[in-house]
């Protein structure tokens, strides 16, 4: 690969990384995993005049649940280590039915779920997932932190809420009303592809009945696309056939898909239908 | 009494003995293009149209040439003064180096930029500014041959419309009249996408001109590299024997480093100019976009078929996307390669078929990816027609093949369009698939899923190709006839190098060729050195795709063999104090007839040939043979595969895959196994995923690993491997081609799997590849779904 010419800085600090932000401006970009601004520098889709490569700062790489059961991922968490997590597959069924989802191998290797939320490529899983837990992002500059809610954080394609000089340094997840299940369906040309069709759900029950409900989707609109209808037919009900079927049908209407190389935009939304209506049947339930 | 030796411990024919190449590709120490650093060398990078079509109206280099460590920006114009900004092709076409008037695919070469690095030359690239006028593009023959289409070529003298070839085979008249005898007549229209063979090395050059001695070295990833030094004397108009072409270790080939390439030629250039090595190496959009393709045919296709199944004669036209420039790389007569090779495994009286190429605004090619010269396509056409055959007689499709499939005591038997198969037991090949994949069980587990509103279906491919291109009378390239060369040196310690004109891009030519030299001398294969990809230090040979090495080249191996133990068989006898008529040959050993425990080893006569030989004889044991192949060899394949196919996602998955192949003598048996494996791996991508489009604009959708998407570990099925062994009767150890088989006759079992769990639904075709999308709508409209995947937008 030859991208065009950079500064690369290393700090080994977030304080030494937030005045390194602060001196250029929106010219630099925060390396983390790489998995999506390698490819564009590598096409010279873009070309940022630095690099500031958070990777040697130690303290972000650990994902851990406090004592209220609120999940915080740092942002040097790689997929890799959220896909072989005790902890999420205990607690988290959502997470870890996306984890070995995200791209392939080699990939989650080395990227982040907090670098993903940053990059906010409509196409990106974890966004869904987020939207669906009702997850935060936590961002830092020199003056401090501030919380954004995900639904707040991606604000369109390729376009999030970070202000100029901060750092996005972590996620959190908040303690569930209860037992959580869900799980993450995405379909998929092949492995490593973007999603044709995600959907996130994420239940919170006691007793069969649903206390919260999270459905988002992945690949079917300009965003992640929170179905925010079909979340509150669910709310207080049962699963039955017909509550299923209301939301799927709620969740079909909500997807905003756009007929491409992948397929129609009615394929899209078919799937749509099949994927909630398949989740919420079977809430185990793991990729078609 | 002497021990005889054991051919299996000693590596020689039917051993699985390890490929010798690994040990240097697994610890990292094998030599890519890539690897080698010459002294003083500059690094060259390729500007590439972003338009489909267009008029160049101006080309300022001025700001490159400005850039620090940039030292020669080269253009068309510059080129044309070298006469070299076209270049002939292997069809007898021309092809533009560097674009002087017009632009005529997405990713056509424009410029190149020579710098002290990469990044500077790629820098130098984004500083050149173009200016075009656009022309409408065209990016499918019916849009090529609409009226009123702009011409593509209006660079070539008297062309007047977009059609580079017209083209028939066969008995058009007895066809016809068999056809007035059918009782029912098959019809079906298919789209073979277009695809790329993709190999994950991207082609490279250094070429290195040395001004003193006036000799060019070129480092080269080329699979022919003869061939190769053939053509740049004639484009580059230098003489032969002052250009060597270095093929070193290669990441894969599939045909799509055979042709020469605009990059090769502008290093070459450069480093003329500029007097000094020029490394230039393609990066992978730079491969997808613009090298060769392979396959966008479309094909419409009939069989004349008799109630009790009998098929009495076919005929079908074929409509071929040949992008800008006609440079299949294929042999001179057969302007759509060997596509009428189709239905050769069927006995059928008649057949008469024709095609047309046209140019369109894509890249150029047509060349054979993992296939010889377009079987593939003719494969894949045969028996999804079949099939539908089979399904419009309402006959079982099994019996339907088996009632039409040539019969063991019918070879050699000559097909509608001319072929002479050698050999094969085919109905013995379908019986093993069908017994493996227990197929009277399998349907009735179909009509049981059927009943629960499942969908299985079984999809069955079989196909005989020809492979070993070629013999002399019929086959040749650029006027060079199709045969190859070995030569073979037997050292005093009776090790040996042997020398071969084919080049192996991961075949494992350096472990198999030495297995025939084991079973033609008894030397065992860890005492013999395969060399090749260098044309100053090896034979002539045509180089290796189109599954030809192992029936060419391999049998040009056997023949020197024998000649040296020809040689040896003297000196055995002067050693053994006989006359020559009194030895006898065992593997590896010479004894005196009646005498087996008086013998000399073959290491033993090749000490003799430097330090003992009779007088008169020459010394030295050393020989070279060049092969002229009477046929081609004709394996066969018998694939199965069943299917269940999800309703509502359109997503399918592949059940069992059953594979039977019958190559022939098998050299080394894991080598066989791991190329039908490969195979099939692209046969099901092809079905399944695999495919470059164009957009209305001439965008090229397949110009990265994120849109062209190869298949990986976790989504390609297993396969299950048998085989059946019928010597070629005309090639010296009796072995097939073997190669491609798998990537030619899989394509259609994963369709016609497909189509089998629709077959209640009217649905007659889904062209490939099967993305669930295209399953989901057929299913759902219940609709064919034709053509190649268009790139669709909400505007349709």
């Amino acid at each position: 690969m030859y991208p065009s010419r950079f500064h690369y800085e290393a700090p080994r600090t977030l304080d030494e990384a937030l005045d390194l932000l602060q001196a250029y401006g929106d010219e630099a970009k925060v390396l983390a995993g790489g998995q999506s601004l390698i490819p564009l520098i590598k096409l010279r889709f873009a070309a940022p005049a630095a690099i500031i490569d958070i990777n040697n700062i130690s303290g972000l790489d650990y994902h851990e649940e406090d004592s209220d059961g609120s999940l915080y991922v740092g942002a040097l968490c790689r997929h890799r280590t959220l896909e072989r997590s005790p902890l999420l597959r205990s607690k988290h069924p959502t997470m870890s039915a996306t984890a070995p989802l995200i791209s392939d191998p080699m990939v989650r290797s080395r990227g982040t779920l907090v670098g993903s939320l940053c990059h906010a490529d409509p196409q990106g899983d974890w966004a869904s997932v987020m939207l669906a837990l009702g997850g935060e992002i936590i961002a830092r500059s020199t003056g401090g932190e501030r919380v954004i809610p995900v639904s707040q954080f991606v604000v369109g394609p390729f376009q999030n809420a970070l202000q100029p000089g901060e750092i996005a340094v972590r996620a959190r997840v908040p303690a569930p009303r209860g037992t959580r299940s869900g799980t993450y369906l995405k379909l998929e040309r092949r492995v490593g592809d973007f999603a044709t069709v995600g959907l996130a759900v994420a239940l919170e029950t006691s007793g069969g009945t649903i206390n919260r409900a999270g459905l988002a989707l992945t690949g079917v609109g300009p965003s992640n696309i929170q179905c925010t209808a079909a979340e509150q037919a669910l709310a207080g009900k049962t699963l039955n056939a017909s509550t299923i079927d209301q939301a799927a049908r709620l969740a079909a209407e909500a997807a905003q898909p756009k007929t491409d190389v992948r397929g129609s935009a009615e394929f899209k939304r078919h799937v749509v239908y099949t994927f909630v209506t398949r989740a919420l049947s079977n809430p185990q339930a793991r990729a078609a | 009494m002497a021990q005889a030796l054991d051919e299996i411990k000693i590596g020689g024919l039917g051993s699985s003995r390890k490929r010798v190449e690994d040990d240097r590709f697994l610890r990292g120490k094998g030599n890519y293009i890539d690897d080698f650093k010459l002294p003083g060398m500059v690094h060259m990078e390729i500007l590439r149209s972003p338009l489909a079509h267009a008029r160049i109206t101006s080309i300022d280099t001025s700001k490159a040439w400005q850039i620090p460590g940039v030292h020669m920006v080269l253009t068309g114009d510059m080129a044309a003064q070298h006469n070299l900004a076209w270049m002939p092709t292997l069809s007898y076409d021309t092809q533009a180096v560097l674009a002087t008037d017009k632009v005529r695919f997405q990713g056509q070469e424009i410029a190149c930029v020579v710098a002290d690095d990469p990044y500077i030359a790629k820098d130098g690239c984004e500083a050149i500014v173009v200016e075009y006028e656009p022309l409408p593009p065209i990016v499918n023959p019916y849009q090529a041959v609409a009226e009123g289409a702009p011409i593509i070529r209006d660079d070539k003298e008297g062309q007047t419309d977009n059609i580079c070839y017209r083209w028939e085979v066969g008995d058009r008249e007895g066809t016809e009249r068999a056809f007035a005898q059918a009782d029912l007549v098959s019809k079906l229209e298919l789209h073979y996408p277009r695809s790329h063979p993709s190999p994950i090395e991207c082609c490279g050059s250094i070429a290195d001109y040395n001004s003193a001695t006036a000799k060019l070295t070129v480092y080269m990833t080329t699979q022919a590299p003869h061939i190769i030094r053939a053509a740049v004397a004639i484009v580059a108009e230098l003489p032969e024997h002052m250009i060597r072409i270095i093929s070193p270790d290669i990441g894969g080939g599939f045909g799509n480093k055979v042709p020469v390439y605009p990059g090769y030629v502008c290093s070459i250039l450069c480093s003329i100019l500029l007097t000094r090595p020029v490394k230039w190496i393609e990066d992978k959009t730079g491969n997808l976009i613009s090298t060769h393709y392979a396959r966008d045919i479309y094909y419409k296709g009939e069989l004349a078929l008799r109630k009790d199944g009998k098929i009495l004669a076919v005929r079908f036209h074929c409509d071929s996307d040949n992008g800008a420039f006609f440079s299949d790389a294929q042999p001179t007569k057969f302007k759509l390669g060997l596509i009428h090779s189709a239905f050769a495994a069927y006995d059928i009286p008649f057949g008469y078929m024709t095609a047309q190429g046209t140019y369109t605004n894509k890249a150029p090619g047509g060349v054979a990816y993992r296939c010889s010269f377009r079987v593939t396509e003719a494969m894949f056409f045969q028996e999804r027609a079949i099939q539908a055959a089979a399904y419009d007689l309402g006959m079982d499709q099994a019996a339907f093949r088996r009632l039409n499939l040539v019969k063991s005591h019918q070879f050699p038997f000559r097909t509608p369009y001319g072929f002479l198969l050698d050999s094969g037991q085919y109905e013995k090949c379908l019986d093993v698939a069908l017994n493996a994949i227990d197929y009277d069980d399998f349907l009735r587990e179909k009509e049981e899923a059927r009943a629960q509103g499942r969908r299985l279906g079984i999809g069955i491919s079989t196909m005989t190709e020809p492979l070993g291109a070629g013999n002399s009378r019929e086959y040749d390239i650029l006027g060079i006839k199709m045969f190859d060369a070995a030569e073979l040196r037997v050292h005093p310690s009776g090790k040996a190098i042997l020398k071969i004109g084919s080049k192996t891009q991961g075949q494992g030519h350096e472990t198999t060729f030495a297995q025939i030299v084991t079973h033609e001398l008894g030397i065992p294969a860890a005492d013999i050195l395969v060399q090749h990809g260098d044309t100053d230090n090896t034979p002539f040979g045509m180089g290796t795709y189109a599954s030809r090495s192992t029936p060419v080249a391999g049998a040009a191996t056997a023949m020197v063999a024998r000649k040296v133990r020809a040689k040896a068989r003297k000196l055995a006898a002067h050693l053994l104090e006989v006359s020559e008529e009194d030895v006898e040959w065992e593997l590896g050993r010479f004894h005196v007839r009646g005498a087996p425990n008086n013998g000399v080893s073959i290491q033993e006569c090749a000490m003799a040939a430097y330090g003992n030989m009779p007088d008169g004889m020459e010394p030295g044991l050393e020989n070279n043979a060049y092969y002229d192949p009477p046929n081609m060899t004709w394996p066969f394949a018998a694939y199965i595969v069943t299917v269940e196919v999800d309703p509502e996602t359109g997503v399918w998955d592949v059940l069992r895959m059953v594979a039977v192949d019958d190559c022939g003598v098998r050299i080394n048996p894991m080598i066989v196994e791991g190329q039908i494996m490969g195979g099939m791996t692209e046969a099901y991508a092809m079905a399944n995923m695999q495919f470059i489009t164009y957009d209305a604009e001439g965008n090229c959708v397949g110009s990265n690993y994120m849109d062209y998407l190869l298949p990986t570990a976790w989504e390609t099925p297993g396969f299950e491997l048998h085989e059946v062994v019928t010597p070629s009767p005309h090639h010296p150890i009796g072995a097939k081609g073997v190669g491609e088989c798998a990537a030619v006759g899989g394509p259609a079992a994963f369709v016609n799997a497909v189509m089998d769990a629709i077959d209640d639904t009217g649905v007659r075709n889904i062209d490939m590849p099967l993305i669930p999308d295209r399953v989901w709508e057929a299913l759902k409209y219940r609709r064919d779904i034709s053509g190649a995947p268009p790139v669709k937008s909400d505007a349709d």
